[in-house]
């Protein structure tokens, strides 16, 4: 630690404070705010709790709710995807730094451009079905995006295509970071392979699979926007409208901006609870470190 | 043993040692590539043919070679002029969130003063608040501050949002620079800002560029908050431009692709150019070291 005068520190804290304050100090006081009052333009009465009212009461609210739940299922086919695909390539079997390159590509890609090339090649008459009546798969072919049925799953199969890389890399960092004898002594032990994900591999991994669920957990539920608004735009009907969208749409195609903060008042709240485990996660590896 | 020597022993290991499961693993991992790579393909293939040439065969190379497609997607997108708002965009809140985070991660990884602990979690919880629960409190406080489409009121906004993660990461960095390599500096009666400056910085090359990378690409592929704050025209993002450009082409789909392929041409070869940065600086936020 450096010696320095009392007032130094706050000094260098000073322009970081000043710009958290303006995106996030003076938004989270002011969203609970207008949560609470009948807004238009900047302000309005007081009216309660009535916009929360307002919002358990809309249908649609409650099916946005169900697509973020729903979406929750990928989750878990990401993370066991991510992890066998870390787990082919962590012994470095040949051409592994083109197969870590390659897989990693959809995380840098931006998703607006990646929605629209998967809504071009999911169209009824895209790509898609189009190879898959090539070759005698004609009743797979199907509605991709345009049937209401389908389209939620279509858009979940497209996040999973985009996010998984950022799992593989993960688990592969963590996974090279091993320390090798602890797998040549269970090699020499005679441990097969299958005992060797399941004894050694898995459990070194498990702080940062945790990890990489909790942050899944949040963007399914909070940040899946440009997804749906690139690729559905929460339609058809409202099938794959998410919290997000119903924010957009209220905040700023209806006006109503009271509606639209108690609903990201909501957000944020599941948000923060979902959080606290993961620091606490995080503490925890952090002991294990130590000892 | 050096981490390169580790390294060149691991690799050799690995060559070492194929088994039975040889086979199969890379059936598993071509197959997982060609996943990944299809989109691309499609997009490029696609961007390359007529629109008669794309009806009669979507998978087969083009046949032809069709360059029109630019030509039509350039007059119907303002790419270019989407893209330098997009550049200024990223390099200016990169700038702004980078200077103001080296400073107070300076004082939380080196000053002591009191709630320090309480204040570092804080700012790092802010990592996992989403956008979207800000946007209506930023857009009615920039409406009245006439900020919005400016290129002032958006620049600030992303420097802020990722600031927390550029506190996160540096602060975690500065600790692991030992304390002897200030020693000297302080003998010499050198400031806190010299010391962050000429020691600190010049020997955070690395973590810096990863951090920027992570930064930049953030700002760069955002959409939601381009299209609150910046309704006007002049001042789209590329993103926004994109998705934009997209809809009114969903018929023409050789020239969306064309348009998606000018678009996420300059990420590829930075990509291709930069890739470890890219990979340090998204595990660096979830594997500490």
């Amino acid at each position: 630690m450096l010696r320095t005068r009392r007032i130094t520190p706050w000094l260098f804290l000073l322009p970081m404070a000043i710009i958290l304050l303006f995106t996030f100090g003076y938004p989270l006081l002011a969203v609970f705010n207008f949560s609470f009052h009948r807004i238009r333009g900047a302000t309005g009465p007081f009216i309660g709790l009535e916009n929360y009212r307002q919002v358990f009461k809309d249908r649609v609210f409650g099916e946005a709710v169900t697509h973020n739940s729903l979406l929750l299922l990928a989750v878990p086919v990401m993370t066991v995807i991510a992890i066998l695909l870390a787990v082919l390539l962590f012994d470095r079997p040949f051409g592994w730094r083109t197969y870590r390159a390659i897989l990693f590509v959809p995380f840098i890609l931006a998703t607006p451009v990646v929605g629209v090339i998967f809504s071009n090649m999911l169209q009824l008459n895209g790509i898609v079905n189009e190879v898959l009546r090539g070759n005698g798969l004609g009743m797979l072919a199907l509605d991709w995006l345009g049937s209401p049925r389908l389209a939620l799953w279509t858009v979940m199969g497209v996040i999973i295509w985009r996010e998984v890389g950022f799992g593989i890399v993960l688990f592969l960092a963590r996974l090279m970071s091993i320390n090798e004898d602890l797998l040549d002594a269970a090699k020499v032990d005679g441990a097969t392979w299958g005992q060797r994900l399941r004894h050694v591999i898995i459990p070194q991994l498990r702080s940062v699979i945790e990890f990489f669920v909790v942050v899944s957990i949040i963007t399914m539920l909070a940040w899946v926007f440009a997804y749906v608004y690139v690729i559905t735009h929460g339609g058809p009907g409202n099938a794959t409208t998410v919290m997000e969208l119903y924010i957009y749409n209220f905040a700023f195609r209806n006006q109503l901006p009271g509606i639209a903060s108690a609903v990201a008042v909501i957000l944020f709240l599941v948000t923060l609870a979902l959080m606290l485990p993961m620091f606490r996660l995080r503490a925890e590896a952090e002991v294990e470190e130590m000892a | 043993m050096s981490r390169k020597s580790v390294a060149d022993d691991l690799e050799r290991r690995g060559a070492g040692e194929r088994g039975w499961l040889s086979l199969p693993r890379h059936v598993v991992l071509l197959g997982a590539t060609l996943l990944i790579l299809l989109p691309g393909y499609f997009m490029i293939v696609t961007a390359l043919k007529s629109l008669p040439n794309y009806a009669a065969d979507k998978f087969g190379f083009p046949d032809p070679l069709f360059f029109g497609n630019f030509v039509t997607a350039m007059r119907g997108g303002r790419f270019l002029l989407w893209f330098m708002n997009s550049v200024i965009m990223s390099v200016g809140a990169v700038v702004i969130s980078t200077t103001a985070s080296a400073l107070a991660a300076f004082a939380f990884a080196r000053m002591r003063f009191p709630i320090r602990n309480t204040l570092l979690s804080i700012v790092t919880s802010l990592m996992v608040v989403p956008p979207v629960v800000m946007l209506v409190p930023l857009f009615l406080l920039l409406s009245r501050l006439n900020m919005t489409s400016t290129y002032w009121g958006a620049t600030f906004v992303y420097a802020g949002l990722i600031t927390p993660f550029s506190v996160y990461l540096l602060t975690n960095f500065f600790k692991t620079i030992p304390h002897e390599v200030l020693e000297s500096a302080l003998i010499d009666g050198a400031s806190p800002m010299d010391i962050l400056r000429k020691i600190l910085l010049p020997l955070s090359g690395p973590a810096l560029v990863a951090l920027i990378v992570v930064n930049a690409t953030w700002v760069w592929n955002d959409l939601l908050v381009a299209l609150v704050l910046l309704p006007n025209d002049r001042l789209r993002t590329l993103m926004v431009g994109v998705t934009v450009f997209g809809q009114r082409y969903n018929s023409d789909v050789p020239v969306a692709m064309a348009g998606m392929l000018m678009a996420s041409a300059p990420m590829i070869l930075l990509y291709i150019f930069g890739q470890r940065y890219f990979i340090r600086g998204m595990v660096a936020g979830a594997i500490k070291g």
